[in-house]
């Protein structure tokens, strides 16, 4: 019993990150309906500012947060201009492929800087106790509880303000909303920064979690991201939160019970078997579709 | 008149190809060199091409190798593997048919220099690999016989692996051993397996072997249930960027077991990565620089005063290779791929900086100790030798 408590512990950190990330690619297909396949390398760098303003700043644990943040969030929204803004009446494949390009453009960007993994020096002081048998470490607690924090954040972003409402509205219909009044470009770049700024937020917590980062750390968390965002209806800020959780549980429970190798496999089963009898995903509805 | 400009462009650069392919008399002898500059494990790619350049700058400048009454330059062509397997082998596929070298040292992780060995073996070019301690390495894929071009300068896994156990059991008298490893590569794999054999020939009990693939960084799954059968000791045979999350991982759930590891954590990057939670821990490696012999304190000297870190395991292998690769060379009356092949299985001994060695016959593997490395405040100690 204790045994699955400890493993339920490690499934909520890593579904905490998961959920995170997946948060970005959800908000972003929601309003543009494109997968932005670069959000991955997003969070990678993420990891990385959080790493630079650590080690040559010395910044404690809350501004590193905030530069991280606001580092990847600068990031997303130039992005968006440069390279997707372009694009956007153009046919939705060349923006996915404009965005797997930006992606292995960080990534190689990154490793021309300086190709030797990099350490981050622990931020919080490691404390762990022991609740009958099962170990909580300080690390855990943050990880576990700010990403909550995070996510309640945004659910109230989306759905009690104006900017959420009009998040909400251009993702129903994009060629009435601006009609409307609705700064499109604006929201537009809202949307980018805020995903981009809690992809910013699990990039530094991941390298809290396992602080040897590289420059291809966010390729496969980043499918594992994309995972949690369709399995949740991709779209949907909810059920990429749920998602999120639902692939971490997953795989630690498939490293515990199974052998490790199944991991992956099981990952992408569930994508492939969830696309064939639920594409729109556990709380995604069906778009209604014009003929 | 911009077409004109273009035309000329096209023909000074291709000139330029063209010359650059013929350079290099007679009287130099080409060597590639294939290195992990990029990818997982760039310590090593650097380690590896500073000893390369270290060990033909010195060849250079005593005149070069007396070949059948002849002098040789060598010239060095370096190329990145990335660290991947793919890569690697176009690597070495470039070197021998564009570069025509007369033989390549490297790669040194297994999974690379198993292609380019291969290739190697096919086109008859002699490869040498400072590192890769894999059995698989030196042998024949289909038959298992022995490469008859294929060389390296380190000890291999069924020996290493069988230190370790063999350490475990009786410097640390562990009793239960647990065992995490990269199951998707082949240098982890094949150690573990090795590990776990003497393990428990030697009369201990392996609680727990558990496996996760390259590029994970999540080990809480595996690491709670190998706390849950309570090892005296762990093993890690992987590789230095990984060691450092697995430990601080295990640290953070409240296991208290042992460390030790293989070769593979004798980068200094390890202890910049892991900080004080390496303290205290063993690993096996190829040599110590304290303990080094005169011969091998003169390499040392020089590469600390060239690059300003004591050499790792890596560079003193490399280093060893091109020893080797002279050695064999300034018997032969003239210097061609087959002689030289030749020539390596016929050295008698050679003292290199990571022990005298010799090849076993028609092998391909040397005969040499080990040392066990015990990490203390952020520096490797030599702790104790290992002989064959």
């Amino acid at each position: 019993m204790t045994y699955l408590l400890q493993q339920t512990l490690n499934a909520l950190q890593l579904g905490s990150i998961y959920a995170l990330i997946a948060l970005g690619y959800t908000m972003v297909y929601g309003i543009l309906t494109m997968i932005n396949f670069a959000h991955g390398d997003f969070f990678m760098v993420g990891a990385f500012v959080c790493f630079v303003v650590v080690t040559f700043l010395d910044l404690p644990f809350l501004p590193a947060l905030l530069l991280s943040m606001a580092g990847v969030t600068v990031l997303g929204v130039m992005v968006e201009r440069v390279a997707y803004k372009p694009l956007r009446q153009a046919p939705r494949v060349s923006a996915i492929i404009t965005a797997l390009g930006v992606g292995i453009f960080l990534e190689n960007f990154t490793l021309a800087l300086n190709p030797y993994p990099k350490h981050i020096p622990p931020l919080i002081a490691n404390t762990s106790w022991t609740f009958g048998g099962i170990t909580i470490s300080s690390l855990q607690c943050t990880i576990i509880i700010l990403s909550i924090v995070l996510m309640v954040l945004l659910d109230f972003l989306v759905q009690r303000t104006k900017v959420g409402m009009a998040m909400r509205a251009i993702s129903w219909d994009k060629a009435v909303v601006p009609l409307m009044g609705v700064p499109v470009n604006f929201v537009i770049s809202i949307t980018f920064a805020v995903g981009s700024g809690l992809g910013g937020a699990a990039g530094m917590m991941y390298g809290m979690a396992y602080p040897v980062i590289d420059p291809y750390m966010g390729i496969m968390v980043g499918w594992k991201a994309f995972i949690s965002a369709v399995v949740g209806g991709i779209g949907n800020v909810r059920g990429a939160m749920i998602g999120g959780y639902i692939l971490g549980v997953l795989e630690i429970m498939v490293a515990a019970f199974l052998p490790s190798t199944y991991r992956d496999f099981v990952a992408f089963s569930l994508l492939i078997v969830l696309l064939i009898f639920r594409p729109y995903g556990i709380f995604g509805k069906p778009r209604p579709q014009k003929v | 008149m911009k077409m004109k400009l273009w035309i000329y462009t096209c023909i000074v650069v291709s000139l330029i190809f063209v010359s650059g392919c013929q350079k290099g008399g007679d009287d130099t002898i080409k060597v590639g060199l294939i290195a992990e500059l990029t990818g997982d494990i760039p310590a090593v790619g650097a380690s590896c091409k500073n000893a390369a350049e270290m060990a033909v700058k010195e060849i250079n400048e005593s005149g070069g190798i007396d070949v059948g009454g002849k002098k040789y330059k060598v010239q060095l062509f370096v190329e990145d593997s990335a660290s991947k397997p793919d890569q690697a082998a176009s690597a070495a596929q470039k070197l021998i048919t564009q570069q025509n070298v007369l033989a390549i040292i490297g790669p040194n992780s297994t999974s690379n220099a198993l292609p380019a060995s291969e290739i190697a073996e096919s086109s008859k070019v002699v490869l040498i690999s400072p590192w890769s301690t894999n059995p698989k390495t030196t042998l024949d894929a289909k038959g298992g016989a022995p490469k008859q071009f294929v060389f390296r300068a380190c000890f291999i896994d069924p020996f290493q692996g069988g230190v370790v156990a063999k350490f475990a059991r009786e410097s640390l008298k562990a009793k239960k051993a647990a065992v995490l490893y990269d199951v998707a590569s082949d240098y982890n794999k094949g150690i573990a397996e090795f590990f776990k054999k003497t393990f428990e020939e030697k009369g201990g009990q392996v609680t727990a072997f558990e496996t996760y693939t390259t590029n994970d960084k999540d080990f809480s799954a595996q690491l709670t249930k190998i706390k849950s059968t309570g090892p005296d000791i762990i093993f890690l045979p992987n590789y230095y960027n990984e060691v450092p999350l697995q430990v601080q991982q295990a640290h953070r759930l409240g296991i208290k077991s042992i460390f030790i590891g293989s070769d593979s954590w004798g980068s200094q990057d390890l202890t910049k990565l892991c900080g004080k939670d390496c303290d205290g821990y063993y690993f096996s490696t190829h040599y110590s620089a304290e303990s080094a012999s005169p011969a091998a304190k003169k390499f040392i000297q020089a590469y600390t005063s060239g690059y300003g870190n004591t050499p790792d395991d890596v560079a003193a292998l490399t280093y060893d290779s091109f020893g080797l690769f002279r050695q064999a060379l300034s018997g032969l009356a003239k210097p061609d791929r087959q002689s030289l092949r030749d020539g390596l299985t016929k050295i008698a001994e050679y003292k290199g900086v990571t022990g005298d060695m010799r090849f076993q016959p028609g092998s391909g593997d040397p005969v040499k100790g080990a040392v066990i490395m015990q990490i203390k405040d952020g520096k490797f100690a030599w702790f104790t030798d290992a002989k064959p």
